[in-house]
């Protein structure tokens, strides 16, 4: 891996950064609604809404530093210093605990929810996909196979509701929703471990369910794809087991591709991942998002959608370096 | 024709998507016909009543009727994604042709823009302009804001298929009689690119349902007109699922996934047609 590519890729990530940063910060003021947010907050101070502690401040604060009477360059600048240091000033709703408290709180909920359930999709959806492509296959296989297929275009959350009234609601097999045990202390005892996973199956399958159809989708192109390869022929000629060709042959290189898928639909999952939250009330990112959206905590959005731009190109970012790692044919020197 | 009809016998997907939107088609021409839709505005029923003999699908709690409700929710919600897909494709398709077609340095910005906008998590970004212009949102400014982020992937399709074609020999003697850029792109490239547009255009569609559905679940759509993404905001909201109210929260899951199942459907049997060499590997 030259370290060209590598600070091509990383100039890459901090473009996507600052681009993304600051179309959410231009595109709002494009609205007709000169400054929606100042009038919405001195809304909320003047009705008295949820919590008017430390409202007259955060007024203060944000007129201060976004308000309009300021030249657009210099809101400019001090929005995006602010988010470099990941200053996202407090959350409306929660007064007294920052933007940055309750993100934090939230990611590790997220990560887990969603590294789990995507490592799982990816997996199976990989295998299944390569024994669709794969002649040997049984029929039996395609059968099984074709309402995960129809099921990959579906979002997530669309599933989880289904998932949720079978598997919570009608049979009561598995909790409603939350991230564990109503009240409970995180302590790292096995019931407290058991209780977090038995509450995470539900979101987590509704996403793998989702995801196999997928990843099997693309998989199955691409074993289509490298079956026609002449190592493969070579591979038959030379009589080598069927079970070796397929693994270490036909497999190993059509999977190399759907690393670079991953990298590209790491944004879409995430998005989805988020909406499974708000219906299964996870205690995630998404939620918070959720709750900040319907409350009108106007920080609370930015400091989310911040991480989510911040997380998303991260991951696009370690996948696209480990790829070349992975396929040691690829060079990455332009032309 | 018999050409055509090779294709639709190789393909049959293709023609259960396409009947199952000339169903949903005859339910959107017909449905206003029987169907009262201004029943579909809050309190014009009573509240949470079951499915019965006058209201098919039953009311939910603020007094929507909710079989109107399904009616106008899936038009509306097919409207957006349509109009969003449709401008997405238009947007992407210019700049993919001169992207492509021109190469050199506008090339590498627009594909580096198209690059970072798609590592933008689309929703994200969505998430934040809806929110500050909630008050406002309707069915054409949801539609508008989705099409801002859907021109990429067209945008890169398009881009991929001019490049190889623009070395091809028909541009050659095309450009050799004597005609310009502009009537090359026109005469000669958009004509065989007309299925990948419409491969394309049903991809462009699916993900600005996607991302459509996606903002009004969390309730950032239309705040007065119905949507299907509305209606699931609405059952979250007033926690539909629990009360047991299945006739509230299932039929805009049956008409999204019967959308996109037909969607599918099309995307799958048009897939030859926008990659030859699928024929083969058959």
């Amino acid at each position: 891996m030259s370290s060209r590519y590598i600070v091509r890729r990383v100039l890459l990530f901090l473009l996507v950064i600052w681009v993304g940063t600051s179309l959410i910060f231009f595109l709002p003021r494009l609205a007709p609604d000169r400054d929606p947010v100042a009038q919405r907050l001195g809304n909320l101070a003047a009705t008295g809404g949820i919590n008017t502690e430390g409202l007259d401040e955060m007024v203060e604060a944000y007129r201060a530093k976004f308000g309009l009477d300021q030249p657009l360059w210099k809101q400019y600048l001090n929005y995006m210093f602010d988010m470099l240091r990941f200053d996202f000033n407090y959350s409306i709703a929660m007064y007294p605990a920052t933007v940055f408290e309750i993100v934090m709180r939230a990611v590790p909920w997220t990560v887990g929810l969603l590294l789990v359930s995507t490592l799982l999709a990816f997996a199976i959806g990989s295998l299944v996909g390569a024994l669709l492509g794969w002649p040997r296959t049984p029929r039996v296989m395609h059968w099984v196979a074709t309402p995960f297929l129809m099921m990959s275009s579906v979002p997530y959350y669309i599933l989880g509701l289904v998932m949720m009234y079978v598997f919570a609601f009608k049979f009561k097999w598995l909790p409603l929703g939350g991230g564990s045990q109503y009240g409970t202390v995180p302590t790292l005892t096995w019931q407290y471990v058991w209780d977090v996973v038995h509450h995470a199956i539900l979101p987590a399958a509704s996403m793998v369910v989702a995801g196999v159809g997928f990843w099997a989708l693309s998989m199955r192109g691409m074993m289509v794809t490298t079956l026609g390869e002449d190592y493969v022929m070579l591979a038959e000629a030379r009589g080598l087991s069927p079970r070796r060709i397929f693994f270490r042959y036909a497999m190993r290189n059509a999977i190399l591709p759907q690393t670079t898928g991953l990298a590209l639909s790491a944004g879409t999952i995430l998005s989805g991942s988020l909406l499974v939250e708000v219906i299964f009330r996870y205690p995630g990112m998404g939620s918070v998002l959720y709750r900040a959206i319907t409350g009108f905590d106007y920080f609370m959005i930015y400091g989310v959608v911040f991480f989510v731009i911040l997380a998303v190109g991260a991951a696009t970012l370690l996948l696209d370096l480990i790829y070349p790692l992975l396929d040691p044919r690829i060079r990455y020197s332009r032309k | 024709m018999s050409r055509s009809w090779g294709y639709v016998r190789r393909n049959p997907l293709l023609l259960v998507g396409v009947a199952m939107f000339i169903l949903l088609l005859l339910f959107w021409l017909i449905g206003p016909q029987v169907i009262d839709v201004t029943r579909a505005r809050p309190i014009s029923a009573m509240a949470d009543q079951r499915p019965s003999a006058e209201m098919p699908l039953g009311s939910d709690s603020v007094g929507r009727e909710l079989l109107p409700n399904l009616l106008v929710g899936s038009l509306y919600t097919f409207e957006i994604g349509l109009t969003a897909g449709l401008i997405g494709l238009v947007v992407g398709t210019i700049l993919g042709f001169i992207a492509g077609y021109f190469g050199g340095v506008i090339d590498s910005f627009i594909s580096t823009a198209a690059d970072v906008a798609l590592t933008i998590p689309a929703l994200a970004v969505l998430v934040v302009i809806a929110s500050v212009i909630k008050e406002v949102l309707n069915v054409r400014n949801l539609a508008l804001i989705v099409a801002a982020l859907s021109w990429m992937r067209p945008a890169r399709t398009i881009r991929s298929q001019v490049l190889s074609m623009r070395e091809r020999s028909y541009v050659e003697i095309a450009r050799l009689s004597g005609m310009n850029d502009w009537q090359i792109i026109v005469q000669e490239l958009l004509p065989n690119l007309l299925p990948y547009l419409a491969a394309t255009l049903v991809g462009a569609v699916a993900g600005a349902l996607l991302a459509a559905i996606g903002l009004e679940a969390m309730g950032l759509g239309p705040q007065t007109e119905p949507t299907l993404g509305m209606t699931i905001f609405w059952c979250n909201y007033y926690g539909a699922l629990l009360r047991g109210m299945w006739w509230w929260w299932a039929p805009p899951i049956v008409a999204i996934l019967y959308v996109f199942a037909a969607l599918f459907a099309i995307s799958s049997g048009l897939d030859e047609l926008a990659n030859p060499r699928l024929r083969r590997a058959r």
